[in-house]
């Protein structure tokens, strides 16, 4: 039993000392194998009386399982270690920019609108679409604005030819709309409109969401509710917002909203023109003569209509403080969205 | 409309400080743009009598005065205006005064010659535009007086933005009234008594252009003194009112325009042969104009003529040959209501825009005329003189406005505003507001609308004065109820959205340009085209409607490139106007690349982007409407683009976009260093799509063939595909082009395309012959229509 003793201590030690684990298989041969060498010994129990052989044989596998166990435990380190290594081998910085392209901004006019949007779609208004280049009587004629009325003066008109025109309010889209459709009503017009003024605070392009509501009893207490929910959700603050008798000859009685003034918060600045008040919409009640150009009985129904000038929300809720940076298409400018 | 604060107040003086005053009528609809103060800041400028005046020992122009108004006694001063002269009153800015600009008069040496003080001109203490020497004062000026509180300089000029529908406040009346009425009080204005006439004569006038000129006063005042100064009230009122003092007579009309809001005319009656004859004008006839303009008249517009000619434009502005002047003796007052509708445009048609015509346009009360008149004649009376005849009218009350009677419902106060106003309030705020109430039932009232309220007609509008004057921001703010019904909302159309954020998602930043261009740039783009001109455009650069979104595109490159943004991706939406038979105005999506392939990177690749680059973008985007396969990228010739890197894009046999590398000829003339990349698609053509509809998963194993077939260089790949597509037979479910060669090692005619097409069986295992058959089939028709043969 010497041998067993000896060569158990060897193996444990060879298995010590394996630093691979085909060193460690090679162990594993040279004492467990077949023709290892604790093996042998097994065989040579043949040797030995019927009564020692069962306290022998035990012995001689106990001293295999040892070392088994050994090799086991060994080989588990070998491979954890090998893990490491590889690991270690395949660790990268990850602080590098990822791969590939970069994410584009839609257009902070194109982000407002989409957000005005939102906000009247979720009321359930849809959304009309008409021509740019427009006929006059859509952009004027059906929204009682006659030939030579003080109120085309105010629109700096672009003419392609004298009955055709640049839209200069979505409001042609109304009146498009109400021939098609018959009340009740929710639309909102999003899109371009021109007018012949260019300067530091005028763009001859801009964009403006229109928005009709035609319904039985609908009344200025609800044109004011409206325009009061959507300013106060645009600017996700609890804005005070006035209303002032206006013109527009489209709507009567007509009004135009104000809200305090974002930048000062009503104590007067450079922004507001020391007013402390910002115009921002102008709005009212359709009128009946614009009923009646589209066959719709104002006796029956009422409405309201309001214009949002998209670029003024735009520069207010973004702080934009050059109207033409819009159309410029400063890549710098764009990404800032 | 500009108005001094003390003007108002003389009518109506609520107790309101002036900003009060200025948010109360903003908030009525009269929108206050700004209250300036009428004079500049000073203080110590006193009324000032030069009591002797001589020359300046060592200088030419300077003069030494002694002046009267110190409260200590007459003091020396230096002063250089060649008006300075013995007997005038002066505005005399003591030592110690402060003139506007912190500016302090301090005694001072001039040549040697003490000096303490200034005598100052209206420019200097910010009093008006003369500037050509000492100010002088009416002779009547009290020597002494606090020059502020002479002239009453402690005040403000009101300015109020009217809208287009408020004529009625084109005057100091019009405002008050609506003053008057917010506060509920009292009104007064100047008493205006019927001035007797001292002469017999006055000028026949015929009334010729009916409806155009329905009323017509007029009167003749004879021996006046035109030499006679303007008072220095007016003087002021109209200076604070934004007008130039021109003589007494020119004066008083702009003073009752601005007063009772009825423009006036004044002729020298001298000048005219014969009586008032309003009328069209007739082809041919010219009128100098009171500004000098000669101008030819056009038939429609209404003129006041005498018996031989035109005299001046009617109610718009006067002609020059009857126009008062220095030598004037008598006049011929002149106080008509011309009907908006003849005035409007006529104006802007001529180029002009007056005071007068400002007004007519709009509205003048139609009953206003005799008023007008007599305020002018006394007013007259008072500073030139004179003997006035009898007021003469004229009126054909045929076609004076009709009388507005407006019914107004009870029921229709709260349905349309969402309050209740108690009957009497009601009749209240419409009294006040000078409407009348003629009747009354169980519904509501019928009133007449005053003369002077053009915008009134119909009940809508009594709701919008019942709101005014109630104040809109009493009104509650309300969520109004609807009846809502799904809408459709097709699955098969691809929302705009989505393509715009694919591309937004593939690098690129949505840009927004100018729908008009320049024409020269758009014939770039599109020699072709007769694109839609703008009769009136802000500029050149701005001239025409883009029958493509590509040159706005490519502007905004260069806007870029010129700031260092060397790699640039833009995609624009918008309409495209092609003219035609009937002008197509046509949503477009278009796009631009340019630059490296990709952003500045640490991992490498530093390649320009090429023309696949953006055709799998394009392919991105026609991915979205889930019928990828019903398009086509055809080889195409664009004007714009390069030949031979052009492709159009088909959906069946309609063509519904291109794509391509700039032209190399437009590139340098855009100066790019780089080709760009471009692509325009109708938003329409790609905006409908498919719904899905399932096909079963196989469970049997699909089988994969690679083929490298040679052919001629100039077969496009797609005819390939679409031949072996049509012979592969039904079991092939995909069909790669896995690689491309053309070079060494090959015909220099011929290139290497390698295929891998795929084979499926829905329902069983395929066997080898099944999948022979068909490569062969393929190889075999691809031999005999291109050529090909296998590598």
């Amino acid at each position: 039993m010497q041998d067993l003793q000896s060569l158990t201590e060897q193996a444990m030690e060879l298995v010590e000392k394996a630093d691979g684990l085909a060193a460690l298989d090679q162990v594993r041969v040279d004492y467990l194998g077949k023709k290892g060498q604790l093996t042998a010994l097994l065989k040579g129990l043949g040797k030995l009386s019927a009564e020692e052989r069962p306290a022998a044989g035990a012995k001689i596998n106990e001293a295999k399982q040892q070392v088994q166990e050994k090799i086991n435990a060994r080989r588990n380190r070998l491979e954890q270690e090998a893990i490491n290594a590889k690991l270690a081998e395949e660790t990268i910085d990850v602080t590098l920019p990822g791969r590939g392209e970069e994410q584009g901004n839609a257009h902070p006019i194109t982000r407002t609108l989409k957000r005005v949007e939102e906000f009247f779609a979720g009321i359930g208004f849809s959304v009309e679409n008409g021509p740019e280049v427009e006929q006059d009587y859509y952009n004027f004629e059906a929204l009682n604005i006659p030939a030579h009325h003080p109120a085309r003066a105010m629109h700096d008109t672009f003419y392609v030819d004298p009955t055709t025109v640049l839209r200069t309010h979505t409001s042609s889209v109304q009146i498009r709309t109400m021939e098609k459709k018959s009340p009740p009503l929710r639309i909102i017009c999003p899109g371009r409109v021109y007018r012949c003024d260019s300067d530091v605070t005028h763009s001859p392009m801009f964009h403006q969401v229109e928005g009709l509501v035609i319904g039985e009893n609908i009344s200025f207490a609800h044109l004011k509710g409206t325009i009061d929910q959507f300013l106060r959700a645009f600017f996700e603050a609890e804005v005070p917002v006035r209303f002032r008798p206006s013109y527009f000859p489209f709507t009567e009685p007509s009004a135009e909203a104000d809200i305090q003034c974002t930048a000062c918060g009503g104590e007067g600045c450079r922004v507001c023109s020391g007013t402390g008040w910002l115009e921002i919409l102008g709005c009212g009640m359709v009128h009946p003569n614009v009923f009646a150009a589209c066959d719709i009985d104002s006796e029956k129904y009422s409405g309201f209509a309001f214009g949002i000038g998209i670029e003024r929300l735009a520069m207010l809720r973004y702080g934009v403080n050059d109207l033409r940076l819009f159309f410029d298409n400063d890549l710098r400018f764009l990404k800032q969205f | 409309m500009k108005i001094s604060n003390s003007w108002l107040r003389e009518w109506v003086n609520p107790e309101l400080t002036t900003q009060e005053l200025a948010d109360q009528i903003t908030m009525a609809g009269l929108e206050v743009d700004g209250i300036e103060k009428v004079a500049g800041d000073f203080s110590g400028v006193v009324v000032g009598e030069i009591v002797a005046c001589e020359q300046h020992p060592d200088a030419d122009k300077l003069r030494v005065c002694k002046v009267a108004g110190h409260p200590e006694g007459e003091m020396q001063v230096v002063c250089g205006a060649p008006n300075a002269r013995v007997g005038i009153k002066i505005p005399f800015a003591l030592v110690g005064a402060k003139l506007p600009g912190d500016f302090k008069i301090k005694k001072a040496k001039l040549r040697g010659v003490e000096s303490f003080g200034m005598l100052c001109a209206q420019t200097e203490l910010e009093l008006g535009e003369d500037n050509d020497g000492i100010w002088e004062l009416p002779e009547d000026a009290p020597t002494g007086t606090d020059l502020r509180e002479y002239l009453q300089l402690d005040d403000e000029t009101i300015e109020v933005d009217l809208t287009p529908n408020r004529s009625d406040c084109l005057g100091v009346a019009g405002i008050a009234r609506e003053v008057g009425v917010l506060n509920r009080c009292a009104v007064q204005g100047p008493e205006i008594a019927p001035v007797p006439q001292q002469i017999e004569e006055s000028l026949p006038v015929s009334l010729l252009a009916e409806p155009a000129c329905p009323r017509y006063v007029g009167r003749i005042i004879r021996n006046i003194d035109i030499k006679a100064q303007t008072p220095l009230w007016m003087q002021e009122r109209l200076r604070r009112s934004g007008l130039r003092s021109i003589d007494p007579v020119v004066d008083v009309t702009n003073y009752v325009l601005l007063e009772l809001g009825q423009p006036m005319h004044a002729f020298d009656l001298e000048k005219l042969s014969g009586g008032i004859k309003v009328r069209m004008a007739e082809h041919g006839e010219e009128l100098t104009l009171l500004d000098g303009q000669e101008v030819k008249l056009q038939e429609g517009t209404l003129v006041i003529a005498d018996e031989e000619k035109p005299l001046a434009m009617a109610g718009i502005m006067g002609g020059l040959d009857s126009s008062v002047t220095e030598g004037t003796q008598h006049i011929f007052l002149e106080s008509a209501f011309f009907n908006p509708l003849a005035i409007a445009g006529k104006a802007r048609s001529y180029g002009l825009h007056t005071d007068s015509s400002h007004r007519f346009e709009r509205g003048v009360d139609y009953h206003l005329q005799e008023k007008a008149v007599e305020r002018a004649t006394q007013l007259l009376l008072d500073i030139v003189g004179g003997e006035p005849g009898p007021v003469h009218l004229r009126e054909l009350t045929e076609t004076m406005p009709a009388e507005r009677h407006i019914t107004l419902r009870r029921a229709r106060v709260e349905q349309g505003l969402g309050i209740q106003l108690a009957d009497d309030e009601i009749v209240d705020i419409l009294t006040r507001l000078g409407l009348e109430k003629i009747d009354q039932n169980d519904e509501g009232w019928t009133f007449l609308a005053p003369s002077f309220r053009f915008d009134i007609a119909i009940e809508a509008d009594l709701l919008e004065e019942l709101a005014r004057v109630y104040g809109y921001n009493r009104i509650p703010s309300e969520s109004f109820t609807a009846e809502l019904e799904i809408a459709p909302r097709p699955e098969s159309m691809v929302a705009q959205d989505n393509l715009e954020q694919t591309l937004l998602s593939r690098g690129y930043y949505e840009a927004i340009t100018f729908s008009f261009i320049d024409s020269d740039n758009a014939a770039l783009f599109d020699p072709e085209a007769d694109p839609v001109a703008l009769q009136n455009p802000i500029s050149a650069e701005l001239a025409v409607m883009r029958t493509t979104l590509l040159p706005g595109l490519c502007k905004a490159l260069q806007y870029n490139l010129n700031r260092q943004q060397n790699r640039v991706r833009l995609f624009e939406t918008g309409l495209r106007f092609v003219p035609g038979a009937e002008l197509h105005q046509e949503q477009m999506i278009a796009g631009l690349a340019y630059g490296n392939r990709y952003a500045e990177n640490w991992t490498g690749s530093k390649d320009s982007v090429d023309f696949y680059d953006v055709k799998a973008d394009v392919e991105a985007l026609l991915a979205r409407t889930g019928a990828a396969n019903e398009f086509r990228f055809v080889a195409g010739q664009h004007p714009a683009l390069h030949p031979g890197q052009t492709a159009k894009i088909m959906r069946g046999d309609r063509e519904v976009g291109v794509i391509g590398a700039l032209h190399p000829q437009l590139q340098k003339k855009l100066d790019l260093s780089k080709p760009a990349f471009v692509f325009e698609l109708s938003l329409e053509a790609i905006g409908e799509g498919k719904v899905p509809a399932f096909r079963p998963l196989s469970k049997f194993p699909e089988v994969r063939r690679d083929l490298a077939l040679l052919i001629d260089a100039d077969v496009p790949a797609a005819s390939l595909v679409e031949t072996a597509v049509e012979v592969a037979g039904e079991t092939l479910t995909d069909l790669k082009i896995f690689d491309v060669y053309q070079g060494k090692g090959i015909d220099l005619n011929r290139k290497s395309v390698a295929l891998g097409l795929t084979f499926q069986h829905s329902s069983r295992t395929l066997n080898d012959d099944e999948i022979n058959a068909a490569i062969d089939a393929v190889v075999g028709k691809l031999e005999e229509k291109y050529n090909a043969s296998l590598r």
